[in-house]
């Protein structure tokens, strides 16, 4: 065979092989086209409606419904500080570690860079809106938020531009760089950042004359965004985009000889993980008050990391329990170990986490899961139930919330 | 590199570098002067740090971010047997030995068994070195703390133009470049150096001719831990030490090793020297964005060169 035509026969394999790989990714990317394997008693009420019932009714178990409504009843049975500090904070800083959960667990790319364009929406919202000091610039604060937010993304994706020329161990390199320049470019500059002290008293906003600070509305205004960022990765994970994203995570080669873009999907990847962190941000320095070179500081560059990884990066959810996790600790370590050795407590719980479970609290409960339906196999054997584990660890069957 | 390249950059870096340094010398030559020195021995302590830091990458593949923490403890240590035997000497012997039997035990003890998992490894580290600060903070109080070298070494010296400079700093580079050479011999004169060197280009061959290969990744994270903790005694001398050390240290041989090329030992001379005289020229010409040269650097290099300036592609 020729040089040519064996070149001529690779192609034409090579372009075969990625149409079909195209179409079976389309398929598993919606997988509401797939048969139900269970029949849904609201059959026949017309095509859309039967789908999104047969949707819902396949996705939302009992432990959904009973998760939001202790979401949603927890501030009235709870106290102003449980609301508030434990809450409202593991929502918000959930909400960020989330970011870097959607990043790393379904992009492979670990940043430790979220933080910081968490902070640098804190900096621009104080910046543009009203603080205690002159610097900033006293606009409507609608405007300052969507500022922020949109300065914030922008951060978020060049910083993603950066650093998807590298991978792996590299990647966590350059973001922890890029975070510490932006600590001591916060740091040593005062014409824009206010140097050491940062922004004090950021006015929070009220609207209606409800003032959003109030424990309870700043609880339900955290529920809020945590849940749409919750529902946005969750159905961003099952859209075209999410799937090929975890592909290129599995293997960058294949998904590029495949047709797809690995740079761009990584960098617009970086791109929604920035606009998620730089929500939380803006709730951070509501929450908070103020922002200074110490929020963006290296500890909490990491302390997001911890929060992603002690919850599991396998589900969206993990944050959310790695960041209540956290903040308990953070409040309580002092009847358990004194305050001053805090960092020893959440040092050697993470160090446990990463020793002992890979996946973090929702791999232990996942194991859990695995021993009770082993020991209850006998008595439902069959039915409809599908192997959880397999289903996880193949790439186009996307994880929906479960 | 093609040629016209190679001139390219030649001419972009080095002509605003030669209109920098001809401006400088003209206007001020005696800061311009004692700034480049100060850049140069900051350049050999943040070699010290990083050349371990890359040795271990190099043949390990092994991230290991309680490098800063191995700093500290070499550093705390070493004052501690100092402030016992009052003997400057005996602490650097003692920063040493005392980082390379801690990085002995983090190999055998713990990295054997995550071979190959280098994000495991990471994660591992990170948390080794937010206990181990904790610990260090605990012992040894949020004090700082001063070394007391022998006289000797530590007065100060007639230059010409810069008149006076302080005698340790100019040690500490004529250390740097000793352990640069030393480090130079042993990788490339000795047994053990050659097998490491041969570790790093293929690990799996080194293993298969029948060397022992767990005793050289145990030898070499020894060297390299030990040299951080000789670098925290060198370098606490120098300066002092503190809570926070370890991070900084941490950071500047990750930025010296990224733009130096991960697992080159002379890549990480090169990085050292870049960023070390960027960082004090920015401090005393633009003391406001001196951290803004340092980012530039990296992201140049990170744009141009993302394997580093004389790494190689993985």
């Amino acid at each position: 065979m020729s040089a040519a035509e064996w070149r001529k026969a690779m192609n034409a394999g090579a372009g075969r092989y990625a149409w079909t790989g195209g179409a079976r990714g389309r398929i598993a990317a919606r997988p509401v086209d797939r048969p139900s394997p269970r029949p849904s008693p609201l059959r026949g009420e017309g095509e859309v409606a039967t789908a999104w019932t047969q949707w819902v009714w396949r996705r939302v178990g009992a432990r959904h419904v009973l998760v939001l409504l202790a979401v949603l009843v927890y501030p009235w049975v709870a106290t102003p500080f449980f609301t508030f500090q434990i809450g409202a904070q593991s929502l918000a800083l959930g909400l960020i570690a989330l970011s870097l959960t959607f990043l790393a667990g379904y992009g492979g790319m670990v940043s430790l860079a979220q933080m910081t364009v968490a902070g640098i929406a804190g900096y621009m919202f104080a910046i543009f809106a009203t603080s205690g000091t002159d610097i900033s610039l006293r606009w409507p604060w609608g405007l300052a938020v969507v500022l922020a937010l949109v300065i914030a993304t922008a951060c978020g994706t060049l910083i993603g531009w950066f650093s998807v020329r590298t991978e792996g161990i590299y990647t966590i390199m350059i973001t922890l760089a890029i975070g510490v320049a932006f600590y001591y470019l916060a740091q040593q500059n005062y014409s824009l950042f206010n140097g050491f002290q940062g922004f004090q008293s950021v006015m929070t906003p009220a609207v209606a004359g409800v003032e959003l600070r109030a424990p309870l509305v700043f609880y339900y205004l955290s529920l809020f965004w945590a849940l749409a960022g919750y529902f946005f990765v969750a159905y961003l994970l099952r859209a075209p985009f999410g799937v090929a994203l975890q592909g290129i995570r599995d293997n960058p080669r294949r998904m590029s000889a495949l047709g797809f873009n690995v740079t761009a999907h990584r960098v617009a990847a970086y791109t929604v993980a920035g606009l998620i962190a730089a929500v939380g941000g803006v709730l951070m320095v509501w929450y908070n008050g103020l922002v200074s070179p110490g929020s963006v500081g290296t500890s909490w560059l990491i302390n997001i990391l911890i929060i992603a990884v002690l919850g599991g990066m396998r589900h969206p959810v993990g944050p959310f329990i790695g960041a209540v996790v956290f903040v308990l600790l953070q409040n309580f370590a002092v009847d358990l170990v004194g305050r001053e050795r805090f960092n020893l407590l959440i040092g050697g719980v993470f160090l446990v986490i990463v020793l002992f479970s890979p996946d973090g609290l929702l791999g232990w409960w996942a194991q859990g899961r695995q021993y009770l339906e082993k020991q209850l196999a006998p008595a439902r054997a069959g039915g409809w139930r599908r192997g959880r584990r397999g289903q996880e660890r193949s790439t186009t069957a996307a994880p929906g919330p479960h | 590199m093609s040629p016209f390249w190679r001139w390219f950059w030649v001419l972009v870096v080095g002509l605003p570098a030669v209109a920098f340094t001809v401006w400088g010398l003209a206007d001020n030559a005696k800061l311009f002067l004692s700034t480049a020195l100060n850049g140069l021995t900051l350049a050999a302590l943040y070699f010290l740090v990083a050349s371990g830091f890359t040795l271990v990458f190099g043949l390990m593949r092994n991230v290991n971010l309680a490098h800063g923490s191995l700093y500290l403890l070499g550093a705390y240590v070493g004052y501690v047997v100092g402030e016992q035997t009052g003997s400057w000497l005996v602490a650097v012997a003692a920063g040493f030995a005392s980082a390379a039997l801690f990085g002995l035990v983090l190999q055998v003890a713990v990295f054997r068994f995550m071979h190959g998992e280098d994000m495991r490894q990471t994660m591992v580290t990170i948390g080794l070195s937010i206990m181990m600060a904790d610990i260090l903070l605990w012992m040894f109080g949020g004090e700082i703390y001063q070394f007391d070298p022998p006289r000797v070494i530590f007065g100060r010296t007639p230059l010409p133009i810069v008149e006076v400079y302080p005698t340790y700093r100019l040690v500490l580079l004529a250390m740097s470049a000793a352990i640069g050479v030393l480090l130079w011999w042993f990788l490339n004169r000795t047994r053990v150096g050659m097998m490491i060197r041969a570790g790093v280009d293929d690990r799996g061959m080194l293993a298969a001719s029948g060397v022992n290969v767990q005793f050289v990744f145990a030898v070499t994270f020894a060297i390299g831990a030990g040299l951080a903790g000789f670098a925290g005694v060198v370098g606490g001398t120098a300066l002092s030490i503190a809570p926070g050390e370890d991070t900084r240290y941490q950071l500047a041989s990750l930025v010296v090793v990224i733009v130096g090329g991960m697992g080159s030992v002379v890549g990480a001379a090169i990085g050292a020297i870049l960023i070390g005289v960027a960082e004090q020229f920015g401090l005393a010409y633009a003391p406001t964005y001196s951290v803004v040269f340092t980012f530039v650097i990296m992201a140049l290099v990170l744009a141009f060169r993302p394997q580093g300036i004389l790494g190689r592609r993985a």
